[in-house]
């Protein structure tokens, strides 16, 4: 039974892309059959951030526009074969998209893959009501930092109110995916801490990323960091949240850059 | 057989009573249209879907220029239902009916309040006979959402959010963190109160007399409490 996720945030600049990506390629990591749709026309970058975008012929806008099939706009990685993305149109605009034609994509793309992943653009305007439409699940990218929150918080509204899911009386699962988290300055009061985030919020949390080079790294050099280097801190908060996507009970751990933070504590109770 | 039977029903009349608001206008008509104009900016939507009955006992106009008045309403999306405090010998053809006996609610002035009130998540259930004013919201109230009900009270089981917004004809009960606005008593009750158990409010308003964040004094921040009206000046206090 395929999955249709959003990952979205309202605010830009969260992590939405890398989240997708990250979570994309852990999933995809399992042998899962996982596809990414990059919703951002006009400012794609979802290509970018996977490495692929030297390969994109056709796109999200073709498809509906009906000037390709779905299987041609389809980009294989490189890296895991069963990880796929469908990319945005850099020269047009959201108006393009269509309910009808996104609607079309998504039943397509539900009886090829297990997982369906949809990057959504920042804002609350066409391009994120249609990422968001017919998903099963949202995904709330979410910084420690009051703007962000609230934005979030305005997001878990029109899920609750605007997917085809809410308007048939059903309610989309929503998890809250805090990333750019920094526990040193949460516990200086620097950022909000992680219980105030979910107290504001009201919704169960999917994961902590923290804060750290390795995804800048592993952006730059187009790779998620869940591939890049699957060892560092935050790969690791992302293949747990993967797992728990999938259902599996897994702690809650807050990861460091170089050790989790059991052995953060382990270390300083042994000075 | 049964088609008769049917046809019988629907004969019958029963009586039933709505409520509506009553909008008084006062010499000079243009005057008050304009003050009315500047109200209405601050609250596109106020009057969408109500019933209004306009009460000319404090003007004395020509069956024209009600005539006129109801279309300069009209123009700004006030539906006249009827008319009352006018000589039935005015009354023409193409007016709305004239109106008798209402009754004042509990107010004792009309309302002033006009709230910002963007019409999404608008609850606004028909009030059937012999139910309770009171509204029953059990989920938390998201930024963005507006949650208004003139008809009486709203209960909101859960937290309201920054950028959020409660307008209630009656008292407003958060039980959870109130982040947002609440506008209790917005039809010009000035015995509504406001509750919650944590107040980190925006605003908070009884019958128009409101207070910002910034006025409510930071002893009180994150505390239960309550907030009424005293005289003209909206007081808050901490319940524990």
């Amino acid at each position: 039974m395929a999955q249709v996720l959003v990952v979205t945030s309202g605010k830009g600049g969260v992590g939405k892309t890398t989240s997708t990506a990250a979570l994309g390629a852990a999933l995809a990591h399992d042998g899962a059959k996982v596809v990414v749709i990059d919703f951002d026309v006009g400012l794609r970058n979802l290509d970018l951030v996977l490495g692929a975008e030297r390969r994109v012929v056709f796109d999200l806008i073709n498809v509906i526009n009906g000037v390709a099939k779905l299987p041609q706009a389809l980009i294989r990685d490189k890296r895991l074969e069963t990880l796929h993305l469908l990319p945005a149109s850099q020269t047009r605009d959201k108006d393009a998209l269509t309910e009808d034609g996104v609607a079309k994509v998504i039943e397509e793309l539900r009886t090829k893959f297990d997982w369906i992943i949809c990057d959504s653009p920042a804002g609350i305007e066409r391009g994120a009501t249609l990422a968001m439409r017919y998903a099963d699940a949202a995904i709330i990218v979410t910084n420690p930092e009051v703007s962000s929150v609230r934005d979030s918080d305005r997001i878990i509204g029109l899920l609750d109110s605007k997917t085809a899911k809410a308007e048939r009386g059903e309610r989309v699962d929503k998890h809250v995916l805090i990333t750019r988290y920094h526990s040193s300055r949460a516990a200086r009061g620097e950022m909000l801490s992680i219980n105030d985030v979910l107290e504001i919020l009201s919704t169960p949390l999917l994961g902590i990323i923290p804060e750290s080079q390795e995804v800048l790294r592993a952006s730059n050099v187009g790779s998620p960091v869940t591939l890049n280097n699957p060892q560092s801190a935050a790969a690791r908060a992302y293949f747990d949240a993967a797992r728990r996507l999938k259902g599996e009970q897994v702690p809650m751990l807050v990861f460091s850059e170089n050790r989790s933070i059991f052995n953060k504590l382990f270390s300083r109770k042994a000075a | 057989m049964s088609s008769l039977v049917r046809q019988r029903h629907s004969l019958m009349f029963r009586p039933r009573s709505y409520m509506a608001f009553a909008i008084t206008p006062q010499p000079p008509i243009v005057d008050w249209l304009s003050e009315l104009d500047a109200s209405l900016q601050r609250s596109e939507g106020f009057f969408a879907g109500q019933h209004v009955a306009l009460d000319l006992s404090a003007v004395n106009l020509s069956s024209s220029a009600i005539g006129q008045l109801v279309a300069n309403l009209e123009e700004r999306n006030i539906r006249v239902l009827g008319i009352e405090g006018v000589d039935p010998a005015k009354w023409q053809l193409g007016l709305p009916p004239v109106l008798r006996g209402g009754r004042g609610l509990r107010t004792s002035e009309p309302s002033l309040l006009i709230a910002p009130v963007p019409p999404t998540l608008a609850a606004r259930p028909v009030p059937q006979e012999q139910q309770p004013a009171s509204l029953m919201v059990e989920e938390p109230v998201r930024s963005g959402q507006s949650v208004i009900f003139i008809e009486g009270d709203v209960t909101v089981l859960g937290s309201v959010g920054s950028g959020a917004e409660i307008v209630a004809g009656g008292s407003i009960h958060v039980y959870g963190a109130l982040r947002g606005r609440a506008l209790a008593g917005a039809t010009g009750n000035a015995r509504a109160r406001i509750f919650c158990l944590r107040v980190e409010a925006e605003l908070l308003a009884i019958n128009s007399y409101y207070r910002t964040a910034d006025d409510i004094d930071d002893s009180l921040r994150c505390r239960p409490a309550q907030a009424w009206l005293e005289g003209d000046t909206l007081q808050i206090s901490a319940m524990n």
